[in-house]
């Protein structure tokens, strides 16, 4: 309450969607294990990836997120046989709209971690922390919404996983 | 009583210090002071920190304030839902509280242990501890699901392990199912020579418990069969087996063994024999095989492959030869499920340098294990690959595969004392010098290090360091004809160059080459290294994440005989003490269909991988079969009229957690945002 005055460099603050079978487990194990990764990200349990609906992911930006992470058992480990495959759909659609909205796709990032893989968790949640701060806070603007959708789909300063994933 | 914003619920916010492994990052008294102030239009009307939440007192500390406060909601900031989720739902149920009124948010595993800022850290938790509050708000009182438990067990695997938990369960005067890959049961036990450290004969311990498992009326063993296919959740398993034709009619078999005798077709066995003896194409494993029934191995059989012979149908006496015999499909009912699947070993030919495969004396435990046992294929005489010369000096190398990061990083446990146990048998049968190249001699066991002395006070050299190569290059005369194992003694600091006659690697354990594949099949996971995972390392070592699934034996990670027998019977306890309450309670997360809402556009019919969806032609609408539901939440998401609800994730519950979660930047950002203005 107090801490607010003084201007502070910018902490990205990230949503993380989890599983409760791979990736949560996956985290606990991070946890367990000590391993060190950065304060930003805040998960949120769901039972498998496939539950996440979409607007939790807009919701949360809505909500003053700078990132959202989504994470699942890896494609075929799936504790509901494969509903994570449901949720890549829904990944990649949603990349394709937070575009038009006028969002860095970047900003949303899709990790797959099974319960064993509690290193691979803390260190990918690091890595994207970084790219996230990287972006920049997310100062909202619908009007850009358009502008920025043609930018996704001509320019290269998005990088060619991103033309790839948004052309998918 | 008039205020204008009312919140509708009383909540209770108790945040832990777990002594000082939250409270040694995080700055719990600071949490719960700003829980108790600036969540109280949300509703919060008590926070506390206190130091073990989840000891009696603190539970306590909970059940005196939801009298006292009249609290209709908790959150526990602590440890992981997976720990103690279950603890604080009993908490509240004490205090009269529906259990599923409270939310257990992790402060620990992912916040005081992963993070090092404590400002930071500090933060974060007041953020996830917001997130449960506004969450926890939207939670509905509910009662847990009961369905009844099938009281038979499907136990695969039928090594030691498994043979322990099925004779425990069958004792307790409940049904069990031993499926078994081989035609015989026994695991790798029954190929061991003698047992570390008190040398009893492995067979002469082994046999009567495999005839126990064989005559007990509650056992009923399916050998030579594997499962194909697993349906069902916890209590009401259904398992598709399929029982391999054996070719023997089993019902007319008396094991006279007159058929393998007359059998013309001699076979190398790779597996009971590791490659060094013969079977015939029909053939018992070993003569103590339980069942007694032989198998044809049609791959080899003179009669599949050519059309004549038919040699042990003439002599068989009861005419229980059955070339026409099909494979039977056989589908099981059970409530519980014991994995006991054991390992293989480790191949020693992905390290090359060790010569194994192609220098003739460098054999793998396993062959020694044969090569020594007096029902082996030498009668027991430790003799080299040409079956006559008997070896003068013989090395023994210590963690092939183990402990090395190019091959596997972990300990395979048992090496150490079972190259301990080779060198006493070579030393005794053959009086042999024998050096044992070592890293680190590992002997935690009961009479272990007192073995080890022995072998010490018994002249074996230890040699410690990791073997570069074995060779047969010789580089002078001494080491002509010999296999040279070249080697840093750490110890004297010098490389040595040491002739022997044979080498044996003590090859390390790995999982089943299709381990992957069953833990699929069985819906469990498994380790980096292919290990099923436990359900806790240290409390829960017999269970898995999947409720109705046990572990038993080296499956779980590699373990000596004691260990696996003790798993084994934990195992069999755990699921005896499950039959015996006769119905679980199993979490209702589950979906529903607000009928009035769905449009009838069958999305969701074809999302849900369990079938639980049905659709009701004459009204246009679906219903979830709650039997059926596993409460993955998919249909929830997709359903585009908002129609289906899941329970305990519900759209409320996560949006709210979300603006929870975000509240603290929300209010620093409208501060910027004014401020700017």
């Amino acid at each position: 309450m107090a801490d607010t005055a003084e201007p502070k460099p910018f902490e990205p603050v990230i949503i993380g969607f989890t599983c409760n079978w791979c990736s949560y487990r996956a985290a606990d194990m991070a946890g367990t294990a000590r391993m060190k990764y950065a304060p930003n990200v805040r998960l949120i349990r769901l039972m498998c990836s496939g539950r996440l609906d979409p607007t939790f992911v807009f919701k949360a930006f809505a909500s003053g997120a700078d990132g959202v992470l989504i994470s699942g058992c890896h494609p075929g480990d799936c504790h509901y046989l494969n509903q994570n495959y449901k949720m890549l759909r829904r990944y990649r659609l949603m990349r394709r709209v937070l575009a038009q909205l006028g969002i860095e796709p970047e900003r949303l990032k899709l990790l797959w971690a099974s319960a064993a893989e509690g290193a691979i968790f803390a260190e990918e949640v690091s890595k994207f922390t970084e790219e996230v701060r990287a972006l920049g806070p997310l100062n909202w603007n619908p009007d850009r919404g358009l502008q920025t959708a043609d930018k996704v789909a001509v320019s290269p300063d998005h990088g060619p996983s991103s033309i790839e994933e948004v052309k998918a | 009583m008039s205020a204008e914003k009312k919140p509708k619920e009383r909540i209770g916010v108790y945040v832990c210090h777990c002594g000082t492994n939250i409270a040694g990052v995080v700055d719990v008294a600071q949490v719960s002071a700003w829980a108790g102030e600036a969540l109280k239009e949300e509703g919060v009307v008590i926070a506390r920190d206190y130091k073990f939440m989840c000891s009696s007192l603190g539970q306590e500390l909970i059940q005196k304030d939801i009298k006292e406060y009249g609290l209709t909601r908790v959150v526990v900031a602590a440890c992981s839902p997976h720990l103690h989720e279950r603890t604080f739902r009993n908490a509240c149920a004490g205090a009269g509280l529906n259990p599923y009124l409270s939310e257990l948010v992790s402060i620990r595993e992912q916040v005081s242990w992963v993070h090092t800022d404590k400002v930071a850290a500090t933060e974060k938790a007041k953020a996830v501890v917001a997130g449960g509050v506004r969450r926890v708000v939207h939670h509905e009182p509910l009662e847990p699901l009961h369905v009844p438990i099938h009281p038979a067990t499907l136990i695969v695997g039928g090594g030691i392990a498994g043979i322990q938990a099925a004779l425990e369960i069958a004792e307790a005067g409940y049904p069990v199912y031993l499926v078994e890959r081989e035609p015989s049961i026994g695991g790798h036990m029954a190929q061991f020579d003698k047992t570390f450290p008190t040398l009893d004969c492995s067979a002469c311990i082994l046999t009567p418990k495999m005839v126990d498992a064989g005559n007990h009326p509650n056992i009923t063993l399916l050998t030579y069969a594997e499962v194909e296919k697993v349906d069902g959740y916890v209590g009401n398993f259904v398992v598709t087996v399929r029982k391999r034709a054996r070719s023997v009619n089993e019902d007319l078999c008396t094991g006279c063994g007159v058929c393998w005798e007359k059998c013309p077709k001699k076979v190398v066995d790779d597996k009971f024999e590791a490659g060094l003896g013969y079977r015939k194409a029909i053939y018992v494993p070993f003569p103590q095989a339980v069942p007694k029934y032989p198998v044809i191995d049609r791959e080899n059989c003179t009669y599949y492959q050519k059309g004549t012979c038919k040699a042990c149908e003439k002599f068989c006496p009861t005419g229980a030869i059955d070339f026409a015999q099909e494979d039977q499909i056989l589908t099981l009912e059970v409530g519980n499920i014991i994995l006991a699947t054991g390992w293989q070993l480790f191949d020693p030919r992905r390290i090359p340098n060790y010569g194994y495969g192609r220098l003739a004396n460098v054999f793998t435990s396993l062959e020694f294990e044969r090569l020594s046992n007096a029902a082996g294929p030498t009668g027991g005489n430790i003799v080299l690959r040409d079956g006559k010369t008997v070896p003068r000096s013989v090395g023994i190398i210590h963690c092939v595969g183990s402990r090395d990061r190019n091959y596997n990083n972990y300990c395979s446990a048992i090496c150490c004392m079972q190259s301990l146990k080779f060198a006493h048998l070579v030393h005794e049968k053959t009086g042999a010098t024998v050096y044992n190249f070592y890293i680190d001699i590992r002997t935690p066991g009961k009479g272990y290090d007192e073995f080890y002395q022995r072998l010490i006070e018994e002249g074996t050299i230890f040699v410690r360091g990791k073997v570069a190569e074995v060779t047969d290059a010789a580089r002078n005369p001494g080491e002509e004809g010999k296999l040279i194992v070249q080697v840093e003694d750490t110890l004297i600091g010098k490389q040595r160059r040491i002739p022997v006659d044979m080498v044996i690697l003590s090859a390390g354990l790995e999982p089943p080459a299709d381990a992957r594949e069953v833990a699929k099949k069985f819906g469990i996971s498994c380790s980096v290294d292919g290990w099923y995972i436990e359900r806790h390392p240290k409390l829960d070592p017999v269970a898995t994440m999947t409720e109705g699934i046990y572990l038993a034996g080296c499956i779980q990670g590699p373990k000596d005989i004691p260990s696996s027998v003790a798993q084994g019977a934990a195992a069999a306890a755990r699921i005896v003490s499950k039959i015996q309450q006769k119905e679980i309670a199993l979490e209702p997360v589950r979906a529903s269909i607000n009928e009035e809402q769905c449009s009838g556009c069958r999305i969701c019919n074809d999302l849900c991988p369990f079938n639980a969806i049905v659709f009701h032609e004459d009204r246009m609408v679906s219903e979830v079969n709650p039997a059926l539901c596993q409460g993955c939440g998919t249909c929830v998401a997709a359903c585009p009229a908002g129609a289906i609800r899941g329970t305990g994730f519900s759209n409320e519950q996560i949006l709210s957690q979300i603006e929870g979660l975000l509240l603290l930047n929300l209010a620093g950002k409208e501060a910027v945002v004014q401020e700017n203005a």
